[in-house]
């Protein structure tokens, strides 16, 4: 199970790639082997305000519709277009061109008190 | 559902071959394996194998089993020879659909049913409710392991496994001994592909599906049987069938017969007919690309006025749109209708189409 050493994640198995105030948000690599095929990618609308734990985006399988948690407070700059079209990249390239969605944080801070790469490990083995 | 789950006694073996379980109908079985895609895929254009030992199996045999039967099912048992099989309905007296099932003719006096696995238990009580004295009733569903195996390539598994076993026309039933083995193959399936339905003594259960495996058929869960059967439009029972429903409604009316004599319900069906319907269940197709249509989505009209609800809905992995059925007024269901499908407050357009959404290339022979 791929879980780079240079994000945070959380509990509800979303990655953050923190860039100035900019947080990259996707699913892990362990997420999106646990919801098998993505078929659909609903995004947030741009400018809405999010906190910590919101229920932000929606990824489904052929199965189920899974809520994408914030994970991080903030305000929504950006939805990945790319997953919009071709949901199948959150499966194949999870940390890269299948991110989700941006937010500009709060309080950059915050980002600190996320999981590092081996508590996440930890967490999910 | 608050009752303990049942277990399949193929349980062990899915969990070696990788299966995710679920709770299903009050069992616990697989729901995919590796990728409910992959394994939609495999049936369509190959071969897969289902465990579909949480169905049931019913014997019905006696002097009187086929008159009693043609009161008790909406199909006519009488059109059957040995050796071949319809698909039937049992109903109440409101002319609502207790179970769909297949049933089989083995001689002049015994029948095979099988039966959806949630409603075993109704079926047996409606069916014991009403069993006269020259009619025997077995519920044989915990002696059966059963196993589909579904696809372009499942009579050459078939011969790989049975080069002696000639596997029954479409629709037929064919009981046969395989090293001191007693076994039960049933051209039929839920997939609309061909292939085959076959049952063994519960314990030998495993070991056929890993020979099935072992012969090329992909092992496949109930995500990939859910999709296949929605592609073709059939029901499924407690989703798109219920007891407050007739199969007139259902759309199913090809497969009623109102000139054989009279059945439960029938009275209720023939005054639908005569009347008209006032609801149907349609097929419904999205017009744009849109998150998957799901079970219990509202169905509105173009302007908006709620119209009905999804009875089952999925993204079609061999359409790669959405697909659904609801049961709507009847004023709404005319082919290419326009609708449109409340997600989570987002409406995608979809319109009525034909059954079954997706053409399979196997014979109807």
């Amino acid at each position: 199970m791929n879980i780079p050493a240079d994000l945070r994640y959380n509990n509800s198995h979303e990655w953050v790639r923190l860039e100035g105030d900019i947080a990259t948000v996707g699913i892990t690599d362990h997420a999106q082997a646990e919801l098998t095929d993505v078929v659909f990618v609903e995004l947030p609308a741009v400018g809405r305000q999010v906190d910590l734990g919101d229920p932000t985006a929606v990824v489904e399988s052929v199965k189920a519709a899974s809520d994408i948690y914030a994970p991080i407070s903030g305000e929504i700059v950006e939805g990945n277009p790319e997953v919009e079209a071709d949901p199948a990249l959150v499966n194949t390239d999870p940390y890269g061109k299948g991110w989700i969605f941006k937010l500009r944080v709060k309080d950059i801070a915050a980002v600190e008190k996320l999981m590092d790469a081996a508590a996440y490990q930890a967490m999910i083995s | 559902m608050s009752e303990e789950l049942l277990h399949s006694p193929l349980e062990a073996a899915h969990i070696e071959l990788g299966a995710k379980m679920v709770p299903f109908g009050g069992w616990y079985m697989p729901v995919q394996y590796t990728s409910i895609l992959d394994e939609h895929a495999a049936v369509r254009k190959q071969v897969g194998v289902f465990d579909i030992s949480h169905m049931g199996q019913i014997v019905i045999e006696g002097l009187g089993a086929e008159s009693w039967l043609n009161r008790m099912l909406v199909n006519n048992v009488s059109k059957l020879q040995v050796g071949q099989g319809q698909y039937s309905l049992l109903l109440n007296e409101r002319g609502g659909v207790i179970d769909d099932l297949i049933i089989y003719r083995e001689s002049e006096t015994r029948f095979f049913a099988v039966v959806n696995a949630s409603r075993i238990e109704q079926d047996f009580f409606w069916m014991a409710q009403h069993q006269p004295e020259d009619v025997a009733l077995a519920n044989e569903s915990d002696l059966w392991a059963g196993l589909a195996v579904q696809g372009p390539l499942a009579a050459a598994v078939f011969a790989r496994l049975f080069p002696n076993v000639t596997l029954p026309p479409r629709n037929g039933i064919v009981r046969f001994t395989h090293e001191g083995q007693e076994l039960i193959v049933c051209r039929t399936g839920y997939t609309g592909e061909d292939g085959f339905e076959f049952f063994s003594a519960a314990g030998e259960g495993p070991t056929w599906l890993k020979a099935f495996v072992a012969a090329g058929a992909k092992p496949c869960g109930l995500g990939a049987r859910d999709s296949l059967r929605l592609e073709m439009g059939y029901p499924l029972n407690g989703n798109d069938l219920s007891e407050e429903l007739t199969p007139l409604e259902a759309g199913l009316g090809f497969f009623v017969d109102l000139d054989k004599g009279d059945f439960i319900g029938r009275d209720v069906l023939a005054a639908q007919k005569s009347n008209g319907l006032t609801r149907k269940l349609v097929g419904l197709q999205y017009l744009e690309k849109g998150a998957p249509p799901r079970a219990h989505y509202t169905v509105e009209t173009p302007a908006g006025e709620v119209i009905g609800e999804l009875s089952s809905g999925v993204l079609s992995p061999s359409l790669m749109t959405g697909i659904g059925m609801a049961y709507l007024p009847i004023e709404h269901c005319k082919l290419g209708t326009q609708v449109q499908i409340d997600v989570r407050g987002r409406k995608f357009s979809a319109k009525v189409v034909k059954k079954p959404f997706y053409k399979t290339n196997a014979k109807a022979s």
